[in-house]
């Protein structure tokens, strides 16, 4: 059986289910930073699949963007919840409630 | 020339901005002053015009256009033909007069320099009426003069009643104004233009009927200014104004321009002789209702008002028959006596603390002699006694009635010339000669400033001598008017001069012989005919009471049902629909991180559906 571009697709919706689903139930932050992990890399493999099916380079490009400043993310991310948890002793979700109104 | 035509027209507006500067100041002379100089120069302009302009001397001015929108071109131009130049001598004459004798008259009212700016940009109107070389002119003017005078009427606007005169004159006006754009509306709609030479170019080749809805819906609008039945009950209402402003406005200028129009517009009206005999029917109607009302009425002012109101009647009959310049003629002469009586009956309010109960008054002519001369002689004028000015136009007209075999008509203006001279000499006897009943009541009556009375006495000369001048008159205004020259048709014209006359005679002497032997009967005044004509014949009730009443109750039903429910409830239903999902909605922002990002999850689910199913 070859893998064909459906099979990338299926398998990055999947992931980006899965990931959807971490961001929605999971209450613990570091948990969360995973979730929103998988789905940007769910949309990486999409976007490298898809520009391998049309030859074009692009695909993979904006793919290095997406690592790239999602390097960046959680390296500023997990530096604010070291912070958050220096200071509430937690990394609960529901802890995070300064600015209700 | 151009140059004159334009003074005579913008002087008065120079005065008027002028004292509007001092609109909100305390009293100052000099806007009194400054506005009748003025008026004083647009009189000699107007003047200088009368003796330039003829018929192959006529000023036109065009100034710009005004509105240029595809086909339809209105240009402010203006003209000076021998019609207009009647108009603006007769306008500036009397208005000149009227400043001059309210700086007297006014001397003490709060509201001085504001009284003057609105008297003179009345003025200003009034030449914009007469000098417009086209209808649309002429209408800016027609509703500059009706504003004006709802100014001048509510004056006083801290008096309850006249403030609702005030309004009564400008709603009533603006009913019959519409009639009157409906007219101008068929004539642009049929010809094409609104000037006056290329209407009445084109007016000939309408059809009849077109041509008879024209005249009629510009007669309503004439019966409007000119206060005809049944839109009349204004005029007598507007007398709470200042006695100077009735004297102008209200007898000699603004209630004129009806006539005006009807001899402006000439040659609409000669081509559909049914409407001319219908206004002419409806001029000697007003001119014998009106007079009637005179008759009893215990108002000085709205016995002059009315007699203002039969006079009209008469200028009506004449230009429904086709005189057009004895229309114009009584126009002119009845201006000048008309508003010196009206100025006279403001000596006698100024000497009596503004009492204007004509029962409470009585030998004032110890007191006020020269005021007491004056109106006699504007009453003897009125009247239409020789050799005063009344004599000459108000016969004429009679004879055109005479000779047209309207001879109901000429009925029933005889009858009215006989009710005129009673009811005229009714008043003169009433306030100068008898018993002095004002000493019950502690007046101290005193003659008024001699510059008021020097104003006055032009006025009272013309009243006196302008009737010799209607030979003249004839052939200058007949250069442009059709002629009318009635003394082909019949030949007893002395008989009936003689028959006016005695009639006219035998009223004074009765008014005078009664009034001198103490007045009538009081039971006169329980019978059904005094109360029906003291109370107006019970019109101004009926339009109360059918009119009035009834559109109050259906405005205040549009407004508790319609407006409050309705409207306002449409569009408090959007306001509270906002509020509420507002209100709602907010629940939404919890703050919870997790909630924010299911809501987050819902906005792309949604989204993305969207893009999935909208093919724009």
């Amino acid at each position: 059986m070859d893998i064909g571009l459906t099979h990338y697709l299926v398998l990055s919706t999947i992931l980006f289910s899965i990931g959807l689903y971490g961001v929605l139930k999971r209450k613990n932050l570091l948990l969360l930073f995973f979730s929103t992990e998988i789905m940007l890399n769910a949309v990486n493999i999409g976007l490298v699949a898809v520009g391998n099916h049309y030859g074009d380079l692009t695909g993979q490009m904006f793919a290095f963007f997406i690592i790239a400043v999602a390097a960046s993310e959680v390296a500023v991310g997990l530096g604010l919840l070291v912070l958050w948890y220096r200071k509430h002793q937690t990394i609960d979700l529901d802890s995070l409630q300064d600015m209700k109104g | 020339m151009e140059k004159y035509l334009l003074i005579a027209l913008f002087a008065p507006i120079v005065g008027s901005l002028f004292a509007a500067i001092f609109g909100d100041r305390p009293k100052n002379v000099i806007t009194g002053i400054v506005t009748s100089a003025l008026l004083g120069i647009s009189f000699l302009a107007s003047f200088y015009l009368l003796t330039y302009v003829d018929e192959t001397h006529i000023v036109k001015v065009e100034l710009f256009t005004w509105i240029l929108a595809g086909n339809f071109t209105i240009p402010f131009n203006f003209i000076a033909d021998p019609v207009s130049v009647i108009m603006m001598v007769t306008v500036t004459t009397v208005s000149t007069a009227v400043h001059v004798y309210s700086m007297g008259y006014m001397a003490n009212d709060k509201g001085y320099n504001r009284y003057f700016s609105y008297l003179s940009a009345f003025v200003f109107s009034m030449m914009i009426l007469v000098m417009s070389n086209n209808f649309l002119g002429l209408f800016i003017g027609w509703e500059g003069v009706g504003l004006c005078s709802w100014l001048l009427i509510g004056h006083w606007y801290h008096k309850h009643s006249a403030s609702w005169a005030a309004n009564e004159a400008f709603i009533m006006n603006r009913v019959a104004d519409l009639g009157m754009l409906v007219g101008l509306f068929i004539l642009f709609w049929n010809i094409g233009s609104l000037e006056y030479d290329v209407v009445f170019e084109n007016i000939g080749s309408l059809d009849n009927d077109t041509v008879t809805l024209a005249a009629i819906f510009l007669f309503v609008g004439a019966m409007g200014k000119s206060a005809q039945f049944p839109l009349h009950t204004w005029l007598a209402d507007a007398m709470e104004g200042p006695t100077p402003v009735s004297a102008l406005i209200h007898a000699a200028t603004m209630v004129t321009a009806g006539v005006y129009l009807v001899i402006r517009a000439n040659e609409i009206f000669a081509l559909v002789p049914d409407v001319g005999f219908f206004i002419a029917c409806l001029g000697a109607f007003v001119a014998m209702f009106a007079a009637s009302m005179a008759l009893v009425n215990n108002d000085l002012k709205r016995i002059i008002a009315y007699s203002t109101l039969s006079q009209l009647g008469y200028m009506f009959v004449a230009a429904g028959l086709g005189a057009y310049w004895i229309a114009l003629f009584h126009l002119m002469t009845h201006a000048f006596f008309k508003s010196v009586l009206f100025l006279g009956a403001g000596n006698v309010m100024h000497a009596m603390d503004d009492e204007l109960n004509i029962k409470k008054m009585g030998g004032l002519n110890s007191s006020m002699k020269y005021t007491g001369l004056i109106m006699i002689l504007a009453s003897l004028a009125l009247s239409g006694i020789f050799p005063f000015a009344g004599f000459f136009s108000k016969d004429a007209i009679l004879e055109v009635a005479f000779a047209e075999h309207a001879y109901i008509l000429w009925a029933m203006l005889w009858v009215s010339a006989g009710l005129t001279a009673f009811y005229s000499f009714r008043l003169v006897m009433l306030v100068f000669f008898g018993k002095k009943e004002h000493k019950k009541f502690g007046f101290n009556p005193h003659e008024t400033y001699t510059f008021v009375l020097l104003a006055m006495t032009p006025l009272a000369i013309l009243a006196i001598v302008s009737g010799f001048f209607g030979g003249a008159f004839e052939s200058y205004v007949t250069q442009i008017l059709p002629h009318y020259d009635n003394h082909h048709h019949i030949s007893g014209a002395a008989i009936l001069i003689a028959m006016t006359l005695a009639l006219a005679i035998g009223g004074i002497m009765f008014a005078v012989y009664k009034y001198s032997n103490g007045g009538f009967d009081k039971k006169l005044e329980q019978t059904f005919i005094y109360k029906l004509l003291i109370n107006q014949y019970y019109i101004p009730e009926a339009y109360d009471r059918f009119l009035v009443q009834p559109f109050t109750r259906a405005s205040t039903y549009a407004w508790l049902n319609i407006d409050n429910k309705i409207v306002d409830g449409t569009v408090d239903l959007i306001a509270t629909t906002i509020y509420k999902t507002g209100d709602k909605t907010r629940a939404m922002q919890s703050g919870n991180l997790s909630k924010m990002l299911r809501w987050m999850v819902v906005g792309l689910v949604v989204l993305l559906t969207l893009a999935l199913f909208y093919r724009p």
